[in-house]
């Protein structure tokens, strides 16, 4: 068991230095922070922007490989080197990487938890109106984008604090207010009024994603012999149904939950830019508009090392939940 | 492959006509409410960002310097942008580019799905592990941001370029599906009996593995055409993916959210065209599952 | 005595498919009714009618009264408190019939709990109890143990002893035995009897396997197309019966107590359920049949005391004359010419446990040192239960590459070392046959694609001619070819299958249990075109199978396989007739034969327990943990050389050897 999971880990972290490195590679190619320099007024002298690139590992002049090297080094120490504006990477991504931690979580935990309760709803009555309602609320969120659900999200939620609240009850920008002299409660009651809208956002299509997966796992096993077996016990159609079918059902939902996990991240750097959240996913974007590879290059490796996190999460997920393949 | 007509006129006599496949999902597809619906719509759709410029007085480079920021009108139905452009002529422009980007990045990344999944599943052993660990590394790379990084590579009118990336990063998780099914039709025995007839491999893939699998390639290529429209949404939407002068659903939609809250005509036609699409693509991917799949018509 | 079941005229349909139309029959206490029929013939969905188990849209008429309770239309909840307690159900795949994330323990108290107000603690106790009833060595231990943890005999006993959980009063067994092995099925059948003397239940025994309904039932139904055909006591259906159905049947089905028999098929296939022909719907099939069965469909006729028949001319029905068994022909001597031959093979395959934790936790031995050879013109069957590596023998042989160890002869060249040019060449001659005929089809291919493949593939161009030949030489009509394998019964596409190995021309063929998946009417014709052909073509069969009667009836020789070795190999009739290894000899005292009488008085080899992992075999002959004779006839000191030496096939007769220290002929069918 040791062996194996050392084996894994490094095929992990093989995998995890290859696709950092890449993605360093490419930022490395394509990003061209000698550019920020050209819009300047008064324009600096060449000699002092090489200076400043050399300083902060970025110069196009040095050879890619040097300056992989020079980065790989650094990231070898737990360095990620500087932004383009010289402050250090690491400090900068460890606050950012708390927001983005919270936004996933939370709209993780509702999603599944929600789309999995959806789904073995609608598949225990099955063309029932639940069912019906369901099914085609499913199919209209997954043909939204986050990118213009969230933006539908704002202009109703600030039409309805126009029109209905006649207050603002929707928070749709930023994590919290500053400057709020209300004690711990109005700090709370404010941080959930901006959680709200970021979290729909992010947890609507997940809902709709794990219910339709649960649904037809669950339709998989309603007609299963030992769903049956529990039928010809005495057992009530109820009883069979969440004792037998649905603790089967989730078994393959569980695994399913590795494959929605990148998907998840893009979709909080969506929203994270969107709703003016400071986290990774939006310093992801900002990082990419101003040619910033060691920033680009620090959270495609987070990224990297969160989605096999979460595979890996996932398959103890169902070795807990499956005694056949925790043997 | 199959028995031509002069060969069942010489060698067979009469043959009993026996419905062929594509015949019964077809069938079995357009019985269905919601694959007729999503056919439909998209049919319209297609009319629509096609056939509608011809109609449309303006076209998508006019400008109408006497009407900038207008609500819809006679003469401009879908209202007009900051700049004086027509929304319609532009809405249905960047729609066909929408379109057009969804079908052939699906197209190539089902087609590379394929290929992929099925060699490392009926070969196993180094390919696999090969073919196995790329599909992982790309699987850990989020798209979004590889497609994102690269964005300064696709200048201007590059689209064709940009298919090809986004192709690039949807195949994955087909591809692992595809294997899967590919390491369990090679257990089936006409594989089996093909291999002990000395059918070489390669062969074998192309004519038993493959062909055993399309209806699940079908389904998902139609579920990438979805994919693929929302995916080039987003990137364009924050400036990543079309870029100018080509217009798309993401492009339109990123300036429209802008001045959506006192001209929502810049935004809701087109978020609502978008969100059609990619609905009656569904519609259509998961009817055509139902179809091919004879089990799941009575889950309906 | 009051029947404690009565099910009078029901019929259940599903949309315009009639599956059960009008059946009437019932149970007293203690009594075992056998329902015997073929697939679709509507003998499950009556059970899961009586149940009340069937799936939504299933229409139910007629009446099924338990005690006097009646139970179609009865409010759920009342359905609920008889399901379990007074009807309880044993299913056909054990496999899939437990929840695979509860602790067989749990399950089994479950099924207590849900009729009986106890305690958990009380619950789990009978549930050990009941462990041990039906069998469970150490019965506490394993009722911690998952599902998967179990063999499917295990697993059977597991949901027998949930059946008997709380006394019933009728058990409906659905195929209890059909997915297990012959030594298993006995030792299923035993508990059954077992359970049957503890409970005082009556058991009705649906099963397609004439031969278990033989010694176990006191009376039969036989169905056919959703009708109960024949219905009467055991001796009655099986000596005098009175419809030519039963008859085909009978005469249909291989016996592993008498060889050289030759098989009467029923002719045709059974009626789809949605299309019945008027009148009798056996009388396309029927070899009696005149112009007026097709009038109407004949009622059940009284043909004797408490024996009815559904034939207007069962008064001329007469059971099927076995045709006088020639006497034993003086075997031609073996030829010389060697086909195959196959001597010292070893596979191993790596063990690895956990799904997502994947790990190597040893090695299968999966076969272990077999040696035979397939001389030309003749047929060995290779048999074993599961796990005995008769599949492994099979595919290693199919490869056509250096085994791991031994060698593989293939029409005189050695496997390990071809090039590519001859490998080629030798999958000419050597061809396979597969197990499931729609499986082994590419079903997105015309027939005609289908036989055309391998000809193309070996350079034929012009396909068209040799395709209708082959069609025409396995009893299709050319004009098949068009179609697809779906559209074909279960015995064409066999036949479709047996033509596509044929169109090389090969000279052995090699079989893997090519009969298994078809029902027995089916399965005669098919074993008869695979005798006339190996006649007409003078080919060699490797006959794999784990149904020895099918052996006995096609094969000129067999070798008995147990965990990966032969335990023996030698004629038919010498092995079949006095058997001189004790596991075959268990093997064959298995297999119920379709002769009630002699049912009765035979005496059972019972084998204990599963077989050993093939992980890790006993030391010294593998046989030996199982074995009655280890057991019982031999002394301390004659085991020892049980335990430390294994046995080598040793020849007791001529052409005739066994793997056992103490070999010593019995006869046991």
């Amino acid at each position: 068991m040791a062996g194996f999971l050392a084996r894994r880990l490094l095929s992990y972290a093989v995998l995890v230095s290859v696709a950092a490195s890449l993605a360093y590679l490419l930022a490395a190619t394509a990003l061209d922070p000698r550019s920020n320099y050209a819009d300047r007024t008064p324009k600096p002298p060449p000699a002092v922007v090489d200076a400043q690139l050399t300083a902060l590992n970025l110069n196009d002049k040095t050879p890619l490989l040097q300056r992989y090297a020079t980065w790989a080094g650094g990231v070898l120490h737990g360095d990620f080197g500087k932004t383009v504006t010289g402050a250090p990477v690491n400090e900068d991504l460890k606050r950012r990487m708390g927001v983005t931690f919270r936004l996933v979580i939370v709209g993780l935990i509702c999603g599944s938890l929600l789309g999995v309760l959806v789904g073995a709803l609608a598949a225990v009555r099955q063309y029932g109106w639940f069912d019906r309602l369901t099914t085609g609320l499913s199919f209209l969120v997954l043909a939204v984008p986050v990118v213009v659900l969230a933006n539908v999200l704002i202009l109703v939620a600030t039409w309805a604090n126009e029109n209905v609240f006649g207050r603002y009850v929707f928070l749709v920008s930023g994590e919290y207010s500053d400057g709020l002299t209300t004690g711990f409660l109005g700090h709370l009651v404010d941080r959930l009024q901006h959680l709200i809208l970021p979290t729909i956002s992010l947890s609507v299509g997940l809902i709709a994603v794990f219910s339709r997966y649960q649904r037809n796992m669950m339709l998989d096993v309603l007609d299963a012999d030992f769903v049956r077996t529990a039928r010809a016990k005495g057992l009530s159609r109820r009883r069979a149904l969440t004792r037998h079918a649905l603790r089967t059902a989730l078994i393959p939902v569980v695994t399913y939950f590795a494959f929605t996990f990148g998907a998840l991240l893009t979709g909080a750097t969506f929203t994270e830019k969107i709703f003016g959240w400071h986290g990774l996913g939006e310093q992801l974007i900002n990082s990419i508009f101003s040619n910033d590879v060691n920033t680009v290059a620090a959270i495609s490796l987070l990224a990297a090392v969160a989605v096999l996190a979460a595979s890996f999460a996932s398959d103890l997920l169902h070795a807990a939940l499956d005694p056949r393949v925790r043997a | 492959m199959t028995l031509s007509e002069e060969q069942l006129a010489e060698g067979f006599g009469a043959v009993s006509k026996v419905p062929s496949r594509t015949r019964v999902v077809a069938r079995r597809f357009f019985a269905s409410t919601q694959g007729r619906i999503g056919f439909a719509v998209l049919a319209l759709m297609f009319l629509l960002a096609f056939a509608g410029p011809l109609i449309s007085p303006w076209s998508y480079t006019d400008k109408d310097f006497t009407a900038f920021m207008q609500p819809p009108s006679t003469r401009h139905w879908f209202g007009t942008l900051q700049t004086g452009s027509d929304v319609f002529a532009v809405t249905l422009r960047g729609m066909q580019k929408s379109l057009v980007v969804g079908l052939l990045a699906a197209l190539i990344s089902t087609a590379l799905a394929a290929v992929v999944g099925s060699f490392g599943g009926y070969f196993l052993g180094w390919t696999d592990r090969t073919l196995s660990w790329v599909t992982d590394l790309l699987l850990v790379l989020p798209a979004f941001l590889v497609l994102a990084i690269l964005s300064p590579v696709f200048g201007p009118g590059q689209w064709a370029l940009f298919v090809v990336m986004l192709a690039l990063f949807l195949w994955m998780v087909t591809s692992k599906i595809v294997r899967g099914m590919a390491i369990s039709v090679k257990q089936r025995e006409f594989v089996q009996a093909a291999r002990y007839m000395g059918v070489p491999p390669v062969r074998i893939i192309f004519r038993h593995v493959i062909p055993n699998l399309s209806s699940l390639l079908i389904v998902d290529a139609t579920l990438n055409v979805s994919t693929a429209i929302l995916t080039e949404t987003s990137l364009s939407y924050f400036g990543f993916g079309i870029q100018p002068p080509d217009v798309s659903f993401g492009t339109l939609i990123a300036d429209g959210s802008k001045t959506a809250v006192y001209a929502p005509w810049t935004f809701w036609f087109v978020a609502g065209l978008l969100v059609v699409t990619v609905l009656a693509v569904n519609l259509i991917g998961d009817a055509l599952r139902d179809a091919f799949d004879p089990s799941s018509g009575r889950r309906r | 005595m009051k029947p404690v079941l009565e099910v009078s005229d029901l019929t259940v349909s599903f949309g315009d498919v009639h599956a059960v139309r009008g059946v009437s029959w019932s149970v007293r206490r203690g009594e075992v009714l056998g329902i015997v029929g073929e697939s679709g013939s509507g003998k499950s969905v009556t059970s899961a009618a009586i149940m009340g188990l069937l799936p939504p849209g299933a229409k139910v008429t007629g009446s099924v009264r338990l005690h006097d309770t009646e139970l179609i239309g009865a409010p759920e909840r009342a359905l609920n408190s008889f399901r379990g307690r007074s009807i309880s159900m044993v299913f056909q795949d054990p496999l899939s019939a437990l929840t695979p994330v509860y602790r067989v323990g749990d399950q089994i108290a479950e099924a207590v709990r849900v009729h009986q107000r106890v305690s958990k603690e009380a619950a789990q106790v009978k549930a050990v109890e009941l462990l041990d009833l039906v069998g469970i060595p150490r019965p506490a231990e394993r009722a911690l143990a998952f599902p998967h943890e179990f063999s499917g005999g295990m697993r059977q006993r597991v949901v027998i002893a949930m059946a008997i959980a709380n006394d019933p009063d009728v058990i409906i067994c659905d195929e209890p035995t059909t997915a297990l092995d012959v030594t298993i099925q006995a030792q299923v059948l035993d508990v059954l009897k077992l359970a049957q003397a503890r409970t005082g239940a009556a058991i009705i025994m649906i099963t397609h396997d004439l031969g278990v309904v033989a010694g176990f039932a006191d009376r039969v139904m036989v169905m056919y197309a959703g009708r109960s055909v024949e219905v009467g006591a055991v001796d009655d259906i099986y000596y005098r019966m009175r419809m030519p159905y039963t008859v085909g049947l009978l005469g249909s089905v291989p016996r592993v107590d008498s060889g050289g028999r030759p098989l009467t098929p029923i002719e045709g296939n059974p009626p789809s359920p949605a299309a019945l022909p008027p009148g009798c719907p056996f009388a396309p099939r029927c070899p009696m049949r005149i112009d007026a069965c097709d009038d109407e469909e004949p009622p059940l006729f009284p043909v004797g005391d408490g024996h009815h028949a559904a034939c207007i001319r069962w008064e001329e029905v007469r059971p099927h004359e076995p045709a006088r068994q020639p006497p034993a022909p003086d075997r031609a001597p073996r030829s010389e010419r060697t086909v195959l031959e196959v001597s010292g093979l070893v596979k191993d395959y790596p063990l690895v446990k956990g799904a997502v934790f994947k790990r190597r936790v040893g090695t299968v031995h999966a076969v272990a040192g077999v040696s035979f050879d397939v001389r030309e013109g003749e047929t060995l069957g290779l048999v074993g239960e599961s796990g005995s590596g008769k599949t492994t023998t099979l595919t290693q042989i199919l490869e056509l590459t250096a085994p791991q160890e031994g060698a593989i002869v293939v029409l005189g060249h050695d496997a390990a070392r071809l090039d590519r040019a001859r490998r080629t060449a030798i999958r000419r001659d050597m061809q396979v046959v597969f197990q499931d005929p729609l499986a082994a089809l590419d079903p997105r291919m015309t027939v005609y694609d289908i036989l055309a493949e391998p000809l193309r593939t070996h350079g034929t161009r012009e396909p068209g001619r040799r395709v209708a030949e082959l069609l025409d030489l396995v009893g299709l009509h050319p004009s098949h070819a068009a179609r697809h394998p779906q559209s074909f019964s279960g015995g064409q596409r066999q036949r479709i299958g047996i033509a596509r190995a044929l169109a090389l021309e090969p000279r052995l063929l090699v079989l893997d249990e090519p009969v298994s998946a078809l029902d027995v009417s089916i399965q005669a014709g098919v074993l008869n075109l695979l005798g006339s052909l190996r006649a007409r073509l003078g080919l060699s069969y490797l006959f794999v199978a784990h149904d020895l009667a099918v052996v006995r009836h096609i094969a000129d020789r067999v070798a008995v396989m147990y965990l990966g070795r032969i335990a023996e190999i030698g004629r038919v009739d010498a092995v079949y007739d006095a058997p001189a290894h004790p596991y075959t000899q268990a093997l064959l005292s298995a297999i119920p034969v379709p002769d009630p009488v002699r049912e009765r008085s035979r005496e059972r080899i019972l084998l204990e327990g599963d077989l050993p992992s093939p992980a890790d075999p006993p030391s010294g002959c593998r046989f030996r943990t199982r074995c009655p004779k280890f057991r019982a006839e031999l002394t301390p000191d004659e085991r020892v050389l049980c335990v430390d030496v294994e046995p080598e096939v040793r020849a007791v007769a001529d052409d005739h050897g066994a793997a056992c220290h103490y070999a010593k002929s019995r006869e046991v069918v």
